[in-house]
């Protein structure tokens, strides 16, 4: 008994913090979520579920659903389709290769941002030196694809990291035995190593498709949601309407319903993930505990 | 050539911030800059050094707070067994997938009514969000890997759990308490979303805040903005080089079965 409540104290402080620092704050938003609260006028009245009647049918909130969508549908695609190969050349080796991969992901996303940002310049970006007449970041229609290009370039190389885990999980010798039967090296690639790198290929989406969906720095720093609100992303929606219009219950209310989805993406991820580790091989066990997640 | 490929498209964007922060203002319309300067390094002035300076602050007091509230109880959810430890584990790991957006309300108005808005230490609370949960997950499965005959042993020579901690396992932790301090300075380095929400003074910015609302008075000074980056650059990339193999270690860690 005396180890137990010794035991409690050590992990007191930290239980302590997180309970101050984001359970209490999340159950304060939710509270907050149901009143009608603008800062400047020190108003605050409990109105209900009212601010959710008013989210559903606000238009500017599924647009910014829909941009938060297609921001993460595309660019997780993308740095996976790209990570993959950027991994099997990681495998072959190279500290100094490995090093300079991991330069953009280590950088603030605010400078890497700041830094496109000048190579999308209109007048003397290097893009538009290399292909004049483009307006990147100035038309709706090409600024959301600038704002993933940015979250690509930064965080291919963590995707790339994880798969590269997975992929040195791949016992030599499964590989060995499919090129003794006279598997082509597709083959392999396809039916052999594909199918076993699948828990870390899950992995890998489900980290970035929760850190994508909660897209902001990148997308401020290039755009602040505009042009005509064509980048605005759900966490920008939020932020501005309790930042800027100083409106924390609807604010809030953006908050928590940016919150529900994270925490339906999370849930369905893990279900996935639950499955690919029954059905994975005792070889490679990626995926059974959750990792450090990238921020 | 794959290889060069994928070098031009990560480290090209980077290399070409470096050469604009040495290009002098007004060539800034040419193709290349006929000479290099350091105006735009010198340009900088007093209110960037004061924003590395508060990034420096705030990440190395997030570091802190994270490692020393962070360990023991690392230790406690390896090793021991207490009411809670379930909860606090998998809490933990539920809170690092929050989205930040949803606790700024309430953090603005808990850390205004404690007198900790607008200050660098009201900083460091909220950035326990993500960097707390990540020192647990760290180090949890670092202390998981020790044996637990170590644990017996220390018992049965008379240590109560806390000595046993602070005498046997803490030592043998320094490359795990690395790991997790690189990491977690890195992610407070880097963060923007809270710094920009609760800091509203200019002189307690943190980089990527002074970064993110880096403004001239007539045009972006794009040459200046350049240097601010490589300032802000470099000191990330001295460690990813220097301990590369420790942040890979630990951004993957339990990603893989050992």
């Amino acid at each position: 008994m005396k180890a137990r409540s010794q035991a409690a104290v050590l992990a007191a402080p930290a239980m302590a913090i997180l309970a101050g620092v984001a359970v209490l704050p999340v159950l304060a938003a939710i509270w907050l979520s149901l009143h009608r609260s603008i800062l400047v006028f020190h108003e605050e009245r409990f109105i209900g579920i009212a601010n959710f009647h008013f989210l559903v049918t606000d238009g500017r909130f599924w647009s910014a659903l829909g941009t938060t969508a297609y921001f993460t549908a595309v660019a997780v695609a993308a740095e996976l389709l790209i990570g993959l190969p950027v991994a099997m050349l990681l495998h072959r080796g190279g500290g100094l290769f490995r090093a300079a991969i991991l330069l953009p992901w280590a950088i603030p996303t605010a400078v890497s941002a700041r830094m496109w940002a000048w190579l999308f310049n209109a007048d003397y970006g290097l893009l538009h030196r290399l292909l004049p007449g483009v307006d990147w970041l100035g038309s709706p229609r090409t600024a959301l694809h600038a704002a993933i290009l940015v979250d690509v370039w930064k965080t291919t190389p963590f995707v790339a990291l994880i798969l590269l885990a997975g992929l040195s999980a791949i016992p030599e010798d499964v590989v060995k035995a499919a090129r003794v039967d006279g598997a082509r090296p597709a083959r392999i690639f396809f039916s052999v190593t594909l199918p076993l790198l699948r828990p870390a290929i899950l992995l890998a989406l489900l980290f970035r498709s929760l850190d994508a969906f909660r897209v902001f720095d990148a997308i401020y720093v290039l755009t602040e949601g505009g042009p005509a609100n064509a980048t605005e992303t759900l966490s920008i929606y939020a932020y501005k309407t309790l930042l800027r219009s100083g409106d924390f219950g609807y604010g809030s209310a953006l908050s928590v319903a940016t919150f529900a989805c994270v925490l339906a993406i999370g849930l369905v991820f893990l279900r996935f993930l639950g499955r690919a580790e029954e059905r994975a091989t005792p070889a490679t066990g990626v995926g059974r505990k959750a990792g450090a997640s990238n921020r | 050539m794959k290889r060069a490929a994928v070098l031009v498209f990560f480290l090209g964007p980077l290399a070409w911030q470096v050469l604009t922060s040495f290009w002098p203002e007004p060539e800034l319309t040419r193709a290349l800059p006929h000479t290099l300067t350091v105006a735009n390094y010198a340009g900088l002035g007093s209110t960037f050094a004061r924003a590395v300076l508060n990034s420096l602050l705030v990440a190395a007091g997030t570091t802190a707070l994270c490692l020393a509230a962070g360990a023991s109880a690392a230790f406690a959810i390896a090793k021991l067994d207490f009411p809670g430890r379930g909860l606090l584990f998998g809490g933990a790991l539920a809170i690092s997938m929050f989205p930040p957006i949803a606790t700024v309300s309430p953090l603005y108005l808990i850390l205004r009514a404690a007198g900790l808005r607008d200050t660098l230490a009201g900083l460091v609370l909220p950035y326990a969000t993500f960097a707390l949960p990540l020192t647990l997950w760290l180090l949890t499965s670092f202390f998981r890997d020790l044996p637990d005959e170590l644990y017996r042993a220390a018992r049965v020579d008379g240590c109560t759990p806390w000595q046993a901690f602070v005498h046997v396992f803490l030592p043998l932790s320094w490359p795990a308490l690395a790991t997790c301090a690189i990491l977690v300075f890195i992610f407070s380095w880097n963060e923007l979303l809270y710094a920009l929400s609760f800091i509203s003074t200019p002189s307690k910015r943190t980089i990527p805040v002074a970064i993110a609302l880096f403004a001239g008075e007539h045009v972006e000074p794009w040459g200046q903005i350049a240097a601010a980056s490589v300032v802000a650059t470099v000191p990330l990339a001295f460690l990813t080089l220097l301990f590369q193999r420790r942040i890979v270690a630990g951004l993957t860690a339990g990603a893989v079965k050992e």
